[in-house]
């Protein structure tokens, strides 16, 4: 497999045979300690991240794998004007596989286009950020056993979150879902998003600016922060980044089974006295995502593993 | 109105009333020296009135440029004064540099060398073209 740009370029099938590679690794993780000896992850991270990188990095790390990587983009080649392709070129000499998160959208299509090695995007700016859609499949897997007759809440920046997009394109493949879309006025779902993923397929979903009302509705209730990087205009950053904020009182309208994601990190959007009930899954899906790396980076590098 | 006939070039005729100028500033004529004719509204039978263009030069058009700004134009390529091929061209499903990407926030804003390609959705009145990068509409 030559690169993973987008949540869509993974069929379903192909979903599954992760899923399940992911739940293998849980399992029996010792089986996997030495698939990836002698194989070399670049991390090619443009822009501030933690958790991602350090997810690619401990997922690799967790194969027998190891990690090349620059330390930030000013000490790159970046900062002297190289181009994406040329790193990409030049990378693909060093290593088996590189991970790419970049500010400007496209880039990771970009290196895949130049690499000769397997790319996976680790976000590209508002774009895409397939693996963190991943990480949201195996937790909604694990949780609630189905991907199909789900009714989905998606809370807070659906205008810029790309989780979001990916999520809502990724669960529109399966029958009988429903979307619950809660945002501000401004920062609704982009039309082209409704129209691509859920109104081409006629797949129910209704628009609110009120979390209360549609909790005691949700199968799933996905969480999103207002980020500053993806607004031009701080003013406008400061007037709706306090839109929706989860607390354990609103959470008494929540059904019993329902559960809680966020694909991190949170700043106030939930409140940390929501942490301690059973159904906040957001650190859960933390640790899916490394285990769905760890089986998206064996899938991309051709390596097999006997399942149980 | 008489525009003369010409010896080698080619006619770009059944363009939609007002697509014209449009089509004319994208095929790059108005960066030409070469001589054009650019009429607009002439009267048509089929579709009440239309836009036409004859260039009077053997110039290698881009046909995806026609079928993006008004499919079913017809490209007629004439020799020596007379009609040897006529094209009705349809939507193409790629445009590579005929426009470019506004998304400031695309790859194509910074990195100057790279093709401005589009992909097209959909067909007909319901298309859209998106950057293959960002996937933001061509406006």
């Amino acid at each position: 497999m030559k690169a993973v740009i987008d949540i869509l370029d993974l069929s379903t099938e192909e979903i599954m045979e992760l899923i399940a590679t992911a739940q293998d690794i849980i399992a029996d993780p010792d089986k996997y300690a030495h698939a990836c000896d002698h194989k070399k992850l670049a991390t090619l991270f443009f822009e501030p991240s933690t958790r991602t990188r350090m997810s690619f990095e401990a997922a690799m790390y967790e194969l027998g794998g190891h990690v090349i990587s620059m330390s930030s983009a000013a000490s790159s080649s970046a900062a002297k004007g190289e181009s994406v392709a040329d790193t990409a070129k030049t990378i693909s000499c060093y290593a088996d596989i590189i991970a790419m998160r970049h500010p400007k959208e496209g880039a990771a299509l970009v290196a895949a286009t130049n690499a000769s090695i397997p790319v996976i995007n680790a976000g590209d700016g508002g774009h895409c950020h397939p693996t963190q859609t991943m990480a949201d499949l195996l937790t909604i897997y694990r949780e609630k056993g189905r991907f199909d007759n789900l009714t989905i809440g998606v809370c807070g920046d659906l205008k810029f979150g790309r989780t979001v997009h990916s999520l809502v394109g990724a669960m529109s493949r399966y029958p009988g879902n429903k979307f619950i879309l809660i945002s501000p006025e401004e920062l609704k779902l982009p039309s082209y998003v409704k129209q691509e993923h859920l109104k081409a397929k006629h797949i129910p979903y209704e628009q609110t600016t009120d979390l209360e009302k549609a909790l005691p509705k949700l199968d799933i209730l996905y969480m999103t922060r207002v980020q500053r990087e993806r607004f031009f205009n701080e003013e406008d950053y400061l007037r709706l980044k306090d839109s929706y904020i989860l607390t354990k009182d609103k959470m008494k309208g929540a059904p019993e089974n329902m559960i809680v994601m966020h694909p991190l990190p949170r700043v106030n959007e939930i409140s940390v006295a929501v942490d301690d009930d059973p159904r906040a899954a957001y650190f859960k899906q933390v640790l899916n995502g490394k285990y769905m790396r760890m089986a998206l980076i064996l899938k991309m590098l051709g390596i097999r593993v006997e399942k149980a | 109105m008489n525009i003369d006939s010409i010896q080698n070039g080619i006619v770009i005729d059944h363009i939609s009333a007002g697509k014209g100028m449009k089509l004319y500033s994208l095929l790059g004529l108005d960066q030409t020296d070469l001589s054009v004719a650019m009429i607009r509204n002439v009267h048509s039978n089929k579709m009440g009135k239309k836009d036409i263009i004859k260039i009077d030069a053997d110039l290698n058009v881009n046909l995806d440029v026609i079928g993006y700004v008004d499919p079913g134009a017809t490209a007629n390529i004439i020799r020596d004064g007379v009609l040897v091929e006529k094209r009705t061209i349809g939507q193409p499903e790629f445009l590579t540099d005929v426009i470019r990407c506004k998304n400031p926030r695309c790859i194509t804003s910074t990195e100057q060398e790279l093709r401005h390609i589009f992909r097209r959705y959909g067909s007909g009145d319901r298309s859209i073209y998106r950057c293959v990068y960002c996937e933001t509409k061509a406006e």
